[in-house]
C-alpha cells in the first residue's frame, strides 16, 4: 500500500479534490472496482448536506469490510448480514444522527436477507447502501443471490443453473411492496453521467433521514472486474448491456415527497 | 425502615431491575420460559421514553444491542437457551469489540428444541464463552428474585467496568417463580464516561469499533489484552455464598434452583447427624474455585446437584484437583429435583467414601 504522503501528492498530480469525508488513505480495492467510486460519492454527499460529524455508518463484511479506513466517520463493524440490525440499534438510541449501512449482496442478500426485510418493513429511519456487484467479492468469487443466470463463479462452474441454484433477487423490487420502505432507486456507476445521477440518489437518501421519512435504500449496480474475470472496460460496458437487463435501473419507489 | 417489596416474578423483576440500572435500550424476541420479561420491558422501556424493540429474531436482538452499544448506551436482551445459541455469534463480536451488554438466559431443557421446563444445562455455554474464539463473559448465576435483581443491577455495572458482555444465568424455574422483592437499595444508575462510543465525529478525529484485524501480531495484541481484563476479573469479581461450612463434613456445591433444593436436603441431613454444608457460586465466571480448594482440606466427598448431567461438576474437579471424590446427582429433561432425592444421593455418597 501507497503512504499517505504518496496518496496526497498524485491527488495533487491529477488535479483531484479529495472530499473531506474521505480519508487519505489508499484503498485496497482492485483496479476497476466499483467500490472506491461509491466510497468517494458517499463522501462528497455527506459534505455536501454537512452531515459528516453526525454522521455513524455500518460497515459489511465484505470486500468494503475496511470502510471505516476509508471515511472520515465513525464506523462500526456488524457481523455478516446483521448490518442493519447494528443500524437499527444506533438509530434508536442516537436519532439524533444520521446512520447508513453499507453492504455487499451477499452481506445484505443472503445472510442478512431477514434483517433487510425487517429493518425495512419497521421503516427505520436508516439509509442502505447496497452494492451489488453479483458476486462475493471478499471470499473469492462465489456466487451472490444477485448472480446472473449462465454467470460463472467459484461456485457455479458451469454458469448458475435455475434448478439448481434458484434465480438472480432484485433487492429493491423485493422490498418495494412493505408498507415501511419509502424511497428505493437503482442506479450505476457506469459512466461519469451515471455516477452523478447515483450520488444525486445518494443525497436524497440522506435527506430522507434528515427528514425524518424513513427507510431508504440505493442499489449500485457495481463492477467486479477481479471475478467477472473481465477488464475494467469490459466490466462498464457489462453493467450497461447486460446487468441492466435483469435489474433495471431507476427509481422504484419514493413516498418521499422530494422532487 | 422497612423496606417496600413487591411480588413479582424472576422475569420482571429482572426487567424492572434493568431500568433502575439505567438501561437505554432492550432488544428481544419471544421464548418460553422468559416471555414475561419481554413483555414486561414492551410497556416499562415505553413508560420510561427509552427504547423497546420485538425484533425479527434473536440474531437481530444481540446485533441491535451490539448498535446500541457501540453508540455507548447501555443495552440488553434476554433469551432461553435455543435463542442463546443464536445470539452466540453477537456475543463473541461483543467481545471482541470490548463492548458492554447484558444478556439473560432463562435457561430451560435441551438439546435442541428440548421444552420450556427449567434446566441448567447451558452451564458451559454460559461459562465458556459459548461463541467462537478466545472470549469469556462474565456470567451470574440468581438464586432468587431478589438475587435476580441485585445481579442484573451488577450485571449492568461489571460489563460496563469490564467494556464485556455479561449473562445472567437462570432457570425457568427463577424466571417464572414470585418472591417478594425490593428496589429501594439501588441506587441511580452510575454508567462510566464511554469516550471510546460512536457519537459522530464531531470536534475529533474519527474513531470506528470493530473486531477484524488482519495481521495476526495485532490480533494478538488483542487477545492478550482481553486476557488480562479477564485475568482483572478473576482477581476482583468472584462472589460466592457459604452455608454451614465450619463443621462440614460432606460439601454440596450447587447454584441457583439447584441450591434452593440443596439447602432443604441439607437440613433433613443435618437432622439425621450428617454434617453437611454448602457452597454456592453466585458468579460462575469468575468461579469460585478458592472457597471449594479450601473445603477439599476437610470435607469427606462433594456432591454437586445440577439439572444437567454435569457441567458445573467440571469446575468443582478442577477446584478439588482429585483430593476428593466429587459426585454428581440431579434431574434432567426439564426435571428439578426435590429435597428427597438429593437427601438420598447424600446417603449413597456417605456409604461409598
Ligand atoms: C457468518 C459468516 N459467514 C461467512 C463469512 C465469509 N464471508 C465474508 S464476506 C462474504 C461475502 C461477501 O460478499 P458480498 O456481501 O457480496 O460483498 P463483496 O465482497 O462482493 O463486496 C462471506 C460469505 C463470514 N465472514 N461470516
Ligand atoms: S474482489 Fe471485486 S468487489 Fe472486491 S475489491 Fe476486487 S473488484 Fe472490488
Ligand atoms: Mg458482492
Amino acid at each position: 500500500m501507497p503512504s499517505e504522503t504518496a496518496a496526497k501528492k498524485s491527488d495533487k498530480q491529477r488535479g483531484y479534490r479529495r472530499p473531506h469525508a474521505l480519508t487519505d488513505a489508499v484503498t485496497h480495492y482492485c483496479p476497476g472496482c466499483g467500490h472506491g467510486i461509491i466510497h468517494r460519492l458517499l463522501a462528497e454527499a455527506m459534505d455536501e448536506l454537512g452531515i459528516r460529524e453526525k454522521t455513524i455508518a455500518v460497515a459489511p463484511v465484505g470486500c468494503a469490510v475496511l470502510g471505516y479506513d476509508y471515511w472520515r466517520i465513525d464506523v462500526s463493524e456488524a457481523p455478516h448480514g446483521r448490518t442493519p440490525a447494528v443500524a437499527t440499534g444506533i438509530k434508536r438510541v442516537q436519532p439524533d444522527k444520521i446512520v447508513f449501512s453499507y453492504q455487499g449482496d451477499g452481506d445484505l442478500a443472503a445472510i442478512g436477507t431477514a434483517e433487510i426485510v425487517h429493518a425495512a418493513n419497521r421503516g427505520e429511519n436508516i439509509c442502505v447502501f447496497f452494492v451489488n456487484n453479483t458476486v462475493y467479492g471478499m471470499t473469492g468469487g462465489q456466487m451472490a443471490p444477485t448472480t446472473l443466470l449462465a454467470q460463472q463463479t467459484q461456485t457455479t462452474p458451469g454458469g448458475r443453473d435455475q434448478v439448481v441454484h434458484g434465480n438472480p433477487i432484485r433487492v429493491c423490487e423485493l422490498l418495494e411492496n412493505l408498507d415501511g420502505s419509502t424511497y428505493l432507486e437503482r442506479v450505476t456507476v457506469s459512466s461519469p453521467a451515471n455516477v452523478r445521477k447515483a450520488k444525486r440518489a445518494a443525497l436524497k437518501a440522506f435527506r430522507t433521514q434528515m427528514d425524518g421519512k424513513g427507510f431508504s435504500l440505493v442499489e449500485f449496480l457495481s463492477p467486479c472486474p477481479t471475478y467477472w474475470r473481465m477488464s475494467a472496460q469490459k466490466s462498464i460496458k457489462h453493467i450497461d448491456e447486460v446487468l441492466v437487463k435483469v435489474f433495471p435501473p431507476g427509481v422504484i419507489k419514493d413516498q418521499t415527497g422530494q422532487e | 425502615m422497612s423496606a417496600n417489596k413487591i411480588l413479582m416474578t424472576g422475569n420482571e423483576a429482572i426487567g424492572e431491575a434493568a431500568i433502575r440500572a439505567g438501561v437505554d435500550a432492550y432488544f428481544g424476541y419471544p421464548i418460553t420460559p422468559q416471555n414475561e420479561l419481554t413483555a414486561y420491558m414492551s410497556h416499562r422501556m415505553l413508560e420510561e421514553g427509552r427504547v423497546f424493540i420485538q425484533s425479527e429474531s434473536e440474531l437481530a436482538a444481540i446485533n441491535m444491542v451490539l448498535g446500541a452499544a457501540v453508540s455507548g448506551k447501555r443495552a440488553m436482551t434476554s433469551s432461553s437457551s435455543p435463542g442463546i445459541s443464536l445470539k452466540q455469534e453477537g456475543i463473541s463480536y461483543l467481545a471482541a469489540m470490548e463492548l458492554p451488554a447484558v444478556i439473560a438466559n432463562i435457561v430451560r431443557g435441551g438439546p435442541g428444541l428440548g421444552n420450556i421446563a427449567p434446566a441448567q444445562s447451558d452451564y458451559w455455554q454460559g461459562t465458556r464463552g459459548g461463541g467462537h474464539g478466545d472470549y469469556r463473559t462474565i456470567c451470574l448465576g440468581p438464586s432468587t428474585v431478589q438475587e435476580c435483581v441485585d445481579l442484573v443491577y451488577l450485571a449492568f455495572d461489571l460489563s460496563d467496568k469490564y467494556r464485556t458482555p455479561a449473562v445472567i444465568l437462570a432457570d425457568g424455574r427463577l424466571g417464572q417463580m414470585m418472591e417478594p422483592v425490593t428496589f429501594d437499595h439501588l441506587g441511580p444508575p452510575s454508567p462510566p464516561e464511554k469516550p471510546w462510543a460512536l457519537t459522530g465525529a464531531k470536534g475529533r478525529e474519527q474513531q470506528s469499533i470493530k473486531s477484524l484485524f488482519l495481521d495476526p501480531d495485532v490480533l494478538e495484541e488483542l487477545n492478550l489484552r482481553l486476557a488480562r481484563t479477564y485475568e482483572k476479573i478473576e482477581q476482583n469479581e468472584v462472589r460466592w455464598d457459604t452455608l454451614q461450612m465450619d463443621d462440614a463434613e460432606v460439601c454440596i456445591v450447587a447454584y441457583g434452583t439447584s441450591a434452593r433444593v440443596s439447602k432443604e436436603a441439607m437440613r433433613r441431613a443435618r437432622d439425621e447427624g450428617i454434617k453437611v454444608g454448602l457452597i454456592r457460586p453466585i458468579s460462575l465466571w469468575p468461579y469460585p474455585y478458592e472457597p471449594i480448594r479450601q473445603a477439599a482440606e476437610k470435607v469427606q466427598f462433594f456432591l454437586v446437584p445440577e439439572m444437567s448431567m454435569g457441567q458445573m461438576i467440571e469446575d468443582v474437579r478442577l477446584a478439588v484437583e482429585g483430593k476428593r471424590p466429587v459426585y454428581h446427582t440431579g434431574r434432567v429433561g426439564g426435571n428439578v429435583s426435590n429435597p428427597k432425592e438429593i437427601l438420598d444421593a447424600i446417603r449413597d455418597c456417605c456409604e461409598k467414601v
